[in-house]
């Protein structure tokens, strides 16, 4: 067993290794959240939730976020209700023993599709949907490699030779990719008439996971404007006051 | 009431300092350390730094103790609570971010600090022991840091506790296996690995402010050096600290904070390695493990020698060389300013640093320029020790300085760039 837990770890290190300098460098897009002031479009958060809830909900977790966390996208509590409500929450046991099982809560972290992470690998041909939360932080480019990602599915070149299950993508390191391509156009309705499209769905997903995983980052950025607004100020009073107090020294 | 005060003084409070003064000679200190020390009035804003560096030690306390209040030393939660603090800690993000960014502020400022003390012979008689204490709070330092980037572990956290504490205990042959079990207490980096990391990590920067009051009793006891890096003795030369360096330090205070918090605000993981950000998995090696850059001088030493006790023994060595550094420069003139050839080398050990900084970043087997990365590092680990072992002791010697002014009056020629 440890043996082998070795062998593989020195595989799997070989293997990235190889393929790390591999992948296509993911193209560099335009986000309403990258500048000084940027904020996230909440239209496009709501939107990519929905494709969130709806598609990408079946493979992976979304483990550090409760539903009451979705009121920094705009939802309303009734909404957040309602969304906790349709999932089946395990919490601790009955006075006989069983698995008490109970409607989700606002305070509910959001339900896990799957009950750990063996199930997980079981029901995806051995590989494992990462958790969702921190995604986009644990990627360098992160915003621009999911969604590299996301559209990077293509028939592969003739002399690749894909492995069992696994899907060619020219962004991903080794450019084979064990996620089948998750979306396909006009599979999430939208109501608000945007575009029905893989690109759409694709922003607007990744707009949801960077807020997912920095849903704090409009508080930073106003905090910060504030706070620097402010350092200015007195870095400048300073300067004065020094010039002022050092008047009389002579060099 | 006080026997030595001739004037009772006409305040309450002024009267209420001469009865506590009188018991506990606390305001007389704080006069004597801050009101009355005499300064240099020539300092530059290189002299910054010192102050700025125990700002930054003051920071990292206060956010790391706000942090513990909330952060959960097992390896089943710590990753978990550490993004808790993230999202729903009031502030929590502050908090973090003001640490985690904190601790490379600190580093660069530190840096910057010694550079100055290399440039201008700081480290030069009478001034040994207060450069030796210094180098103690480095290696401190780095002992706090490399603790701390342990605990939220992270996939690096995890890897670089590994590779490290691996480093660390092949230096010593034969008991690698002890060494190993006494800093993991497991056999492997754990759980118990993390506790007594928190531990350390809790209790190292006390011990740092420990030594930093022994490096500022040192300190007062000769006064600061000074650009010209020549010994002042007309009192008019010198100024009271208060107000003229508190105002000055002040400033460079806020102007530290400018670029501080501009990251924390704006730029906030601009430091991190993204793979932080996946929890530690003994499983899953990274492709690629890479220190705090901080650190990555002394591992593009140790990786640059393929025998790995010699490279180990290298990477104590390049930091220990430092204690010895008054001894290797004896050369009398203090300051860089007059010593033309010793200016040039300075500024070549700086870009060599940088060199060794960049190689650490880099995968051994790759090329730069054309190179392989693996000699480019031994060239530059050679130079680090040939400049204090060769450089230095021979430009003692054989260097030809600048006639030294005698006092801040009469400037001597060249002086013009202090
Ligand atoms: C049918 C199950 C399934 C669905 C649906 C799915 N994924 Fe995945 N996903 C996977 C699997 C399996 C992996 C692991 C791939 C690997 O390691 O090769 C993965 C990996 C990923 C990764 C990590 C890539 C990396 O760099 O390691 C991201 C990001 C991701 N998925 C995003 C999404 C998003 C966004 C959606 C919804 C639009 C989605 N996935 C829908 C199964 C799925
Ligand atoms: C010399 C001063 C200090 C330095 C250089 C330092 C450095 C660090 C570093 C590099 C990290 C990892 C940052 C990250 O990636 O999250 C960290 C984390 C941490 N430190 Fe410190 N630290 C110092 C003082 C303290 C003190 C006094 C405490 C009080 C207990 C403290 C508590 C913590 C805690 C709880 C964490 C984990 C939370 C987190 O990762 O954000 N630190 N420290």
């Amino acid at each position: 067993m440890f043996k082998k837990a070795i062998l593989l770890m020195f595989l799997a290190f070989m293997s990235l290794q190889v393929f790390a300098s591999d992948a296509e460098h993911p193209p560099k897009m335009n986000w309403s959240f990258q500048s000084i002031f940027g904020t996230y479009d909440r239209a496009a958060l709501q939107r990519g939730f929905q494709v969130y809830h709806e598609v990408c909900a079946a493979c992976h977790s979304l483990n550090h976020l409760a539903y009451r966390h979705l009121a920094g996208i705009g939802f309303t509590p009734e909404t957040i209700k309602a969304l906790a409500a349709e999932k089946e929450i395990r919490d601790g046991f009955t006075e006989e023993g069983e698995i008490f099982k109970r409607p989700g809560i606002a305070a509910d972290h959001i339900a896990p599709p799957y009950i750990n992470e063996s199930a997980a690998k079981a029901a995806n041909n051995g590989s494992l949907p990462p958790d969702l939360s921190l995604i986009v932080k644990a990627r360098a480019h992160g915003p621009d490699y999911l969604h590299a990602i996301l559209t990077g599915y293509a028939e592969p070149p003739k002399e690749v030779q894909l492995g069992e299950n696994m899907h060619y993508n020219k962004y991903f390191a080794g450019r084979q990719i064990a996620m089948i391509a998750p979306l396909h156009e006009g599979m999430v309705n939208y109501t608000d008439g945007t575009p029905t499209n893989v690109e759409q769905y694709a922003k607007d997903v990744v707009t949801f996971l960077t807020w997912a995983g920095d849903p704090k980052m409009e508080e930073r950025k106003s905090t910060g404007f504030k706070v620097m607004f402010f350092l200015i100020i007195l870095t400048l009073f300073m300067f004065f006051t020094k010039r002022r107090v050092w008047r009389n020294i002579k060099d | 009431m006080s026997g030595i005060q001739t004037l009772e003084p006409e305040t309450k409070w002024g009267r209420f300092q001469n009865w506590v003064d009188d018991r506990l000679p606390i305001f007389t200190f704080m006069r004597h350390s801050l009101e009355e020390y005499p300064t240099p009035k020539n300092l530059s804003y290189w002299w910054n730094f010192g102050s700025l560096a125990g700002v930054c030690l003051v920071v990292m306390m206060l956010s790391g103790i706000f942090l513990a209040m909330y952060y959960t030393p097992h390896s089943q939660h710590a990753f978990e609570s550490v993004d808790r603090i993230m999202r729903d800690v009031n502030h929590g993000w502050l908090l973090r971010y003001i640490h985690m960014n904190g601790a490379s502020m600190f580093f660069i400022v530190v840096y910057l600090h010694m550079f100055r003390g290399l440039y201008y012979g700081s480290y030069k008689s009478p001034r040994e022991l207060l450069w030796i204490l210094g180098v103690v709070i480095l290696l401190l330092m780095m002992a706090t840091a490399f603790m701390g980037y342990v605990l939220p572990w992270g996939q690096m956290s995890f890897w670089g506790a590994t590779v490290i504490t691996k480093l660390v205990a092949s230096f010593f042959p034969g008991l690698e296996n002890g060494i190993l079990q006494l800093l993991w207490g497991d056999f492997s980096v754990s759980n118990a690995t993390l506790n007594r990391f928190f531990s350390l990590h809790y209790l190292l920067p006390f011990v740092i402010v420990g030594v930093v009051i022994l490096h500022l009793v040192a300190l007062h006891k000769h006064g600061s050096n000074n650009p010209l890096g020549i010994d002042l003795k007309n009192p008019k030369e010198k100024i009271p600290f208060h107000p003229y360096y508190t105002i000055k330090d002040f400033f460079g205070l806020g102007v530290f904070f400018l670029v501080f918090l501009s990251i924390v605000f704006y730029a906030p993981e601009f430091f991190n390695e993204p793979d932080n950000y996946i929890p530690a998995n003994p499983m899953v090696t990274p492709p690629h493990i890479v220190p705090e850059w901080y650190f990555l001088p002394f591992y593009a030493i140790v990786r640059s020698i393929p025998w790995r006790w010699g490279g180990i023994f290298l990477m104590f060595a390049s930091i220990l060389i430092l204690f010895v550094l008054p001894w290797l420069d004896r050369s009398k003139v203090r300051s860089g300013t007059f010593r033309p050839i010793f200016k040039i080398s300075f500024w070549i050990f700086l870009a060599n640093c940088c060199v060794l900084g960049y190689m650490g970043a880099l995968p051994t087997d790759g090329h730069t320029f054309g190179l392989p990365n693996i000699l480019i590092s031994q060239i530059a680990t050679f130079y680090y020790f040939f400049h204090f072992l060769g450089v230095l002791p021979l430009l003692a010697k054989y260097e030809k300085t600048l006639p030294l002014p005698t006092s801040l009056g009469t400037p001597a020629l060249g002086a013009k760039n202090v």
